[in-house]
């Protein structure tokens, strides 16, 4: 694997619960990420899925600092920012950027375009000198595909596929390293959610960007990523390259996700397996013991609720090459296969 | 036939001007049938189906023309209290999100048991008992110490079964569901999709999914409309849609999803964006994203060809699109 550009290491945040007003006293904690671990390598794309509650927005926010974590690392080209600050915070910043879900409220509407994108020159001018903003910013219209001449235009005037657009161009406009985009096309029109996939993909690889995508829809975390991270309840169950993950999926709930998204394909209807899970996502604020997906999960037995299973490969596939290869963290980890094979 | 919709027309006035939300629309379904609505925002797609409800904020709406036969009866000429006995207890409607369509002061109990103390003149005593059946039907956990309990109470899968429950209390022939599961996550939405087509094949009602999602439709749907800029652009049974489209929008709608042998390389994606309702583009209202536009395209509307006896599109090149 090439040179990792982010490692991120047993990142935990924990939102205190506190009980009084004057006299706050802890009761208890949201364990919105519990311990979480993964590289990112140069110009490698990182899908990371889950379901709402699990903890993958919370990881966004703190790879580009929004959220202090409660402990852990997050590594970039080797130096630890989680205990930067001043100007050092600073600078890494200027190479961690974000791309926000909602385009409708991630931008001012009281600013102009030409001003929401050339914004980060304000915190960095050295990128830009002031003359030079203007053009620069026209230059980053025309790259997301958008006309130059809008750059006085208001927010309102463009739809929702055009906003996602000037909130990427806003992210780019320091030339990062690192992009996060936090579901990016999940609040766009299904006709134009490729379009800005495309888009993504497209300046990934005339900037060399890599990036950390964050999505519930599984069919394009699969077409952008090069590793798929799956998450549950503050943690990472299971990681691998895409086909690891959905082709050879081990971990439990990584297979009940996969079963249980729709086809778009009615002849798989008859022949496919789906695994329905019963109930609802526990609390974080109370997360059960031992494994936190055994609630819901058909193989739990006594092990789960003791024993945490960790993020390793398991070690039925530990000596076997092959695509199951890759780390789960189940006790009983099992291959099964659960999308049927595409045909045609 | 349960349902028909025939030629509907419905617009809203607004301050700019009117807005043409639906131009002519008509589809059909049968006792025990699921027609999939298809469409994006602004398609038209939901208010049809407000429309058929009779839950229509008129003004700024206002139904133009055509019919809405339900049981062979025309809603449309009905009286609003001869509708409303029949909203509810005849068809109901799911909504997109629970949260915002319960009562947050009332217990689920109380809304639940509404439904037949209301309609069906029970006791509140009576009212209740039905109300713990229901969500045991629905199968929410300990149904009977959860009756008392408040909607925020409940997660938003349960909810989404509450309002399940709600429309399903009367045992109607209809069921209109809006996006029933869009804001739920997948697993969940796996539980209460499941759960719906349970209850319809019990109580044999005709369902209506207004959905933009594909892959759903493709899981549970019996046939197919498509529908863009506020009218049908084509209907068929779903197994001949995803196999081969016949007009050049839900062609690309199909295309444009990431497919294993494709990963790699660009997506195909419809280029442009919806037309405003205000100023839909004169002819095909397609016509200035479809790669297939011709002179005609831009000045005739298309009516619905008959591709097939079952199966209708709107676009001149059905055919070129049908084998290309």
């Amino acid at each position: 694997m090439a040179e990792a550009i982010l490692e991120v290491r047993d990142l935990v945040k924990h939102y205190p619960l506190t009980q009084g007003i004057l006299f706050k006293k802890q009761v208890g904690a949201v364990k919105a990420v519990d311990g979480v671990s993964f590289d990112l390598a140069a110009g490698e794309t990182l899908g990371i899925v889950g379901e709402s509650g699990c903890g993958k927005s919370t990881v966004a926010k703190m790879l580009v600092n929004l959220e202090r974590p409660t402990a852990g690392q997050i590594k970039y080209k080797g130096e630890d920012i989680t205990t930067m600050s001043g100007r050092a915070l600073k600078a890494v910043r200027r190479n961690i950027q974000m791309v926000f879900q909602d385009p409708y409220t991630s931008l001012n509407p009281r600013m102009t375009v030409g001003d929401i994108i050339g914004e980060p020159y304000e915190i960095h001018p050295e990128v830009a000198p002031k003359g030079d903003r203007r053009r620069k910013v026209q230059d980053l219209l025309d790259v997301v595909g958008l006309n130059p001449e809008y750059i006085n235009r208001y927010p309102h005037q463009f739809s929702g596929g055009q906003r996602q657009r000037i909130g990427i161009a806003r992210g780019l406009a320091l030339r990062p390293e690192v992009i996060v985009a936090d579901e990016p096309v999940s609040a766009l029109d299904v006709s134009v959610q490729a379009q800005v996939v495309n888009l993504l993909d497209r300046l990934q690889s005339e900037f060399s960007l890599s990036y950390v995508f964050i999505a519930h829809d599984l069919s394009i975390v699969r077409h952008i990523s090069d590793r798929v991270g799956v998450m549950y309840l503050g943690r990472v169950v299971e990681i691998g390259r895409d086909e690891e993950i959905y082709d050879h999926p081990t971990h439990p709930y990584t297979q009940a996700l996969l079963s249980a998204v729709p086809l778009p394909d009615p002849s798989a209807r008859e022949h496919r397996e789906r695994i329905i899970l019963t109930g609802d996502v526990p609390s974080p604020a109370n997360p059960p013991s031992g494994c936190t997906f055994r609630t819901r999960c058909w193989k739990a037995q006594e092990r789960c609720a003791q024993e945490v299973p960790l993020l390793a490969v398991p070690a039925e596939f530990r000596l076997a090459e092959g695509p199951a290869h890759h780390p789960s963290a189940c006790h009983f980890a099992e291959e099964k296969r659960v999308v049927p094979t595409e045909t045609g | 036939m349960l349902l028909e919709v025939r030629d509907l027309q419905v617009e809203f006035k607004t301050r700019d001007g009117v807005a043409k939300a639906v131009n002519g629309v008509n589809y059909s379904v049968e006792a025990g049938e699921t027609l999939a609505v298809l469409g994006e925002s602004g398609s038209g797609k939901s208010v049809t189906a407000q429309a058929v409800m009779g839950i229509l904020d008129m003004p700024p709406g206002r139904i133009a023309g055509g019919e809405i036969l339900f049981q062979g009866r025309d809603l449309l000429k009905l009286k609003e209290d001869e509708r409303r006995k029949i909203r509810g207890s005849e068809m109901a409607m799911i909504f997109q999100d629970a949260l915002s369509s319960l009562n947050p002061v009332l217990s689920v109990g109380e809304q639940l048991s509404e439904m037949f103390t209301v309609h069906r003149g029970m006791s509140r005593k009576d009212g209740k008992a039905k109300a713990v059946e229901l969500m045991d039907r629905v199968r929410i956990p300990a149904a009977k110490e959860r009756v008392g309990q408040y909607p925020h109470q409940f997660s938003g899968g349960m909810r989404q079964r509450i309002m399940i429950a709600m429309a399903m209390a009367l045992e109607p022939s209809l069921i209109i569901a809006d996006e029933p599961t869009t804001a739920l996550d997948v697993t969940v939405q796996a539980q209460v999709m499941d759960l719906l087509a349970e209850l319809q094949r019990e109580l044999n009602m005709g369902l209506i999914l207004i959905t933009h999602d594909l892959g759903v439709v493709a899981d549970v749907a019996d046939k197919i409309a498509a529908m863009y800029a506020g009218r049908i652009v084509e209907q068929a049974p779903v197994h001949e849609i995803y196999k081969a489209p016949a007009h050049p929008y839900t062609k690309g709608l199909l295309e444009s999803i990431p497919r294993l042998d494709q990963k790699g390389q660009e997506l195909y994606a419809i280029k442009g964006l919806p037309p405003n309702l205000m100023h839909i583009p004169p002819g095909c209202a397609f016509n200035p994203r479809c790669p297939m536009a011709q002179d005609i395209c831009r000045s005739e509307v298309p009516p619905l060809f008959d591709v097939a006896p079952d199966r209708q599109s709107a676009c001149f090149f059905w055919k070129e699109t049908l084998d290309g």
